[in-house]
């Protein structure tokens, strides 16, 4: 059965054309791009172009570009390296909302002798840009803040948010995992200390990242070793996977438009449809300032594992905030900091489009989701046939 | 993904006894939305005292809905007494197995069991002042000694498995840690090492264990064996062929088929010879 594949915020595939270009470098130009020889040599060049194309895709200097294994490690190194420039500081202001290596990495420095203050958002997962500077000190290390949420879609305000950082003269990153690729960045206008990317949201392959570093920051390494990466970032290029990630950042500046139209637009039509025909659906996260690729939905009443699993029996791929799926006994952080009542919280489904995604992928999405979410109320004690409908934001 | 077993998925994707009974004898509403699992259980008796119909309405993953449907199947037939025996290991196993991080729902159908025979009783559960321990999930000190007693549990992140307690916040987990401190120092709670088992998986391990290593021997003698019953520790079985006339059969079975059982199946059994 060929999935259709709606999960695209957790990963994406390997576009052929990345694929292509990385297949020579494991096993005929396996060089070494430190070595003195040409046969290493060559390997360097594309690196080089690699770092190009990235960082045109940021509207960013190849030099600002440091490759990383993931987003994960991304982010550690932007906060530690923050924190180690500015021993004197001990305050770090991020979000409720933030990804897990974000969250993770603060709630232990908050055990290190570290102040955090995670700023909440509103009920559509907006944040509050006053608070946000009232909330900055002259403590404060480093302000770290999603530019989009994995779960939600939702777009913070980081032009602004970055821009009342420097004016406090703090340094400013964001986890930008999920934006890159999906809306326009210009790291040329907008002022932005670090930023972390994940090749596999943008179909490169996974265990790729980079930390996008501004020329005259502050900056303090993580991964200790070699020269490689000006010193910033320890250990032998992963030669394959960062040629991939240049092409594919390269095709995500193509792609664009298309991600902006045509993705949206099924997206749209997928999450109006559900809407109309589904009655207690609720979509979660300001639908303005959203990803074009992400709709999350909310289907009162039911539980979102057992969603995720009849939808797999027919092929289909989403993921859910339920406490369920989540690995914890509770739902999602972000619905739950959003105040999503539980009704909602446990039943809500994220969808995640790509360029790949076809019409008749959504066709089929919308045929087969009735009758399961059908099903699945008629087994829950807590629905009544012709139960109000809730109210629609 | 979960790692569910293909029963749980037959008894998610087909439920069994899905609904609510009109005057019921037993009925049951256990869990809460907010805890992300909940379940209606009614069950209705014949004549005779046996239970003929059992039905279940559940919020909950798939593993929940799984549970609930087992335990509804399990219990018909059964007298009120014989369903009040039913422990969240049995359902568990009837679905060989739950990950687990999905055992609570295994003890939610055993406490909407439970509850339901309360009510054909008479003798609704009291909502007696009962310490409450995780706020979170609401979770009482009682249900905790219960969970740690009945499975044995030994960490505080098993009792989260079984029971959510500790699953939220996390400030109950010293608390929760002097409880199953405080099971374990009474006396008969040492821990074994074996896992309780039913009687059906009992039954499936000895048949196992017969076939693979017990019955090559004996036929190679021309003899065989054959399970008769199983009640507790005492495992009956009969001999035939060469080993029904043989003096030595009696020392075969307490010094091989019983040693070969008890180190495959479980340490404490008893082999014993009957004529059937």
């Amino acid at each position: 059965m060929k999935p259709v594949y709606m999960d695209n915020n957790a990963t994406t595939s390997v576009a052929p054309e990345v694929l292509e270009a990385m297949l020579p470098y494991f096993h005929e130009l396996y060089g070494n791009p430190s070595s003195m020889h040409s046969f290493g040599g060559q390997v360097m060049k594309q690196v080089r172009r690699a770092r190009d194309q990235v960082a045109a895709l940021l509207g960013a200097s190849p030099e600002e570009i440091i490759f990383t294994s993931c987003g994960t490690e991304s982010d550690n190194t932007a906060i530690r390296s923050a924190l180690l420039s500015h021993p004197d500081k001990r305050h770090i202001v991020t979000s409720r909302v933030e990804h897990p290596a974000i969250r993770a990495l603060c709630a232990h420095l908050a055990t290190q002798g570290y102040r955090v203050t995670e700023l909440p958002v509103d009920a559509e997962g907006k944040l509050d840009l006053d608070q946000y500077r009232r909330a900055l000190t002259s403590d404060t290390a480093i302000v770290s803040l999603m530019w989009a949420n994995n779960e939600t879609g939702v777009i913070f305000p980081i032009e602004k948010a970055a821009e009342m950082a420097r004016e406090r003269n703090i340094l400013f990153h964001t986890d930008a995992v999920q934006a890159v690729g999906k809306i326009p960045i210009d790291l040329a206008k907008i002022r932005i200390d670090m930023l972390s990317l994940s090749g596999h949201k943008l179909h490169a392959p996974k265990g790729i990242g980079v930390l996008y570093l501004r020329k005259g920051a502050k900056y303090s390494p993580f991964m200790m070793g070699g020269h490689q990466e000006r010193g910033r970032r320890g250990g032998t290029e992963a030669t394959p996977s960062i040629i991939g990630l240049g092409v594919a950042a390269e095709l995500a500046q193509k792609k664009m438009e298309v991600e902006n139209t045509v993705v949206k637009g099924l997206r749209d039509r997928l999450e109006n449809t559900i809407l109309a025909t589904i009655p207690n659906t609720k979509v979660n996260g300001d639908r303005l300032h959203r990803l074009p690729n992400t709709s999350n939905i909310s289907f009162e009443f039911v539980e979102g594992e057992g969603i995720l699993l009849m939808m797999d029996e027919f092929g289909i791929c989403a993921s859910s905030g339920s406490a369920c799926t989540s690995g914890s006994l509770q739902p999602s952080h972000v619905l739950r900091a959003m105040g999503i009542p539980f009704t909602m919280a446990h039943g809500s489904i994220r969808f995640s489009l790509s360029i790949y995604n076809t019409e008749e992928e959504i066709d089929f999405v919308i045929e087969k989701l009735p009758p399961i979410i059908d099903t699945l109320r008629s087994m829950s004690p807590y629905w009544k046939t012709g139960a109000k409908v809730c109210e629609e934001a | 993904m979960w790692d569910y077993t293909d029963k749980v998925k037959d008894h998610f994707l087909n439920p069994r006894n899905v609904g609510e009974i009109e005057n019921p004898d037993g009925v049951a509403e256990v869990g809460s939305i907010a805890c992300g699992d909940a379940l209606k259980f009614t069950f209705k008796l014949d004549e005779n005292g046996k239970i003929l119909e059992a039905r279940f309405k559940t919020f909950g993953c798939a593993s929940a809905i799984a549970s609930a449907s087992a335990m509804t199947e399990m219990i018909k037939g059964m007298t009120v007494e014989e369903a009040a025996k039913v422990t969240n290991q049995d359902i568990a196993n009837y679905l060989g197995g739950l990950p687990d991080e999905k055992m609570h729902c295994s003890v939610l159908g055993r406490e909407a069991l439970e509850k339901a025979i309360s009510f054909y009783k008479g003798s609704p559960v009291q909502a007696e002042e009962e310490k409450i321990v995780c706020e979170c999930f609401g979770v009482t000190q009682k249900e905790i000694e219960r969970a740690v007693r009945e499975n044995r549990l030994s960490s505080v992140e098993e009792v989260t498995n079984y029971t959510k307690a500790g699953g939220g916040c996390g400030n109950c987990h010293p608390l929760i840690q002097e409880i199953i401190d405080s099971v374990l120092a009474q006396p008969g709670a040492t821990l074994p090492v074996i896992p309780k088992l039913s009687n059906i998986k009992k039954i499936k391990m000895i048949e196992e264990t017969l076939e693979r290593e017990i019955r090559p021997a004996l036929k190679h003698d021309g003899g065989d064996i054959e399970l008769v019953d199983v009640v507790g520790n005492r495992v009956m079985v009969a001999t035939r062929g060469a080993c029904s006339s043989c003096q030595a059969a009696n020392l075969t079975l307490k010094n091989f088929v019983e040693v070969k059982l008890r180190e495959q199946v479980w340490p404490d059994l008893v082999v014993e010879e009957v004529s059937a």
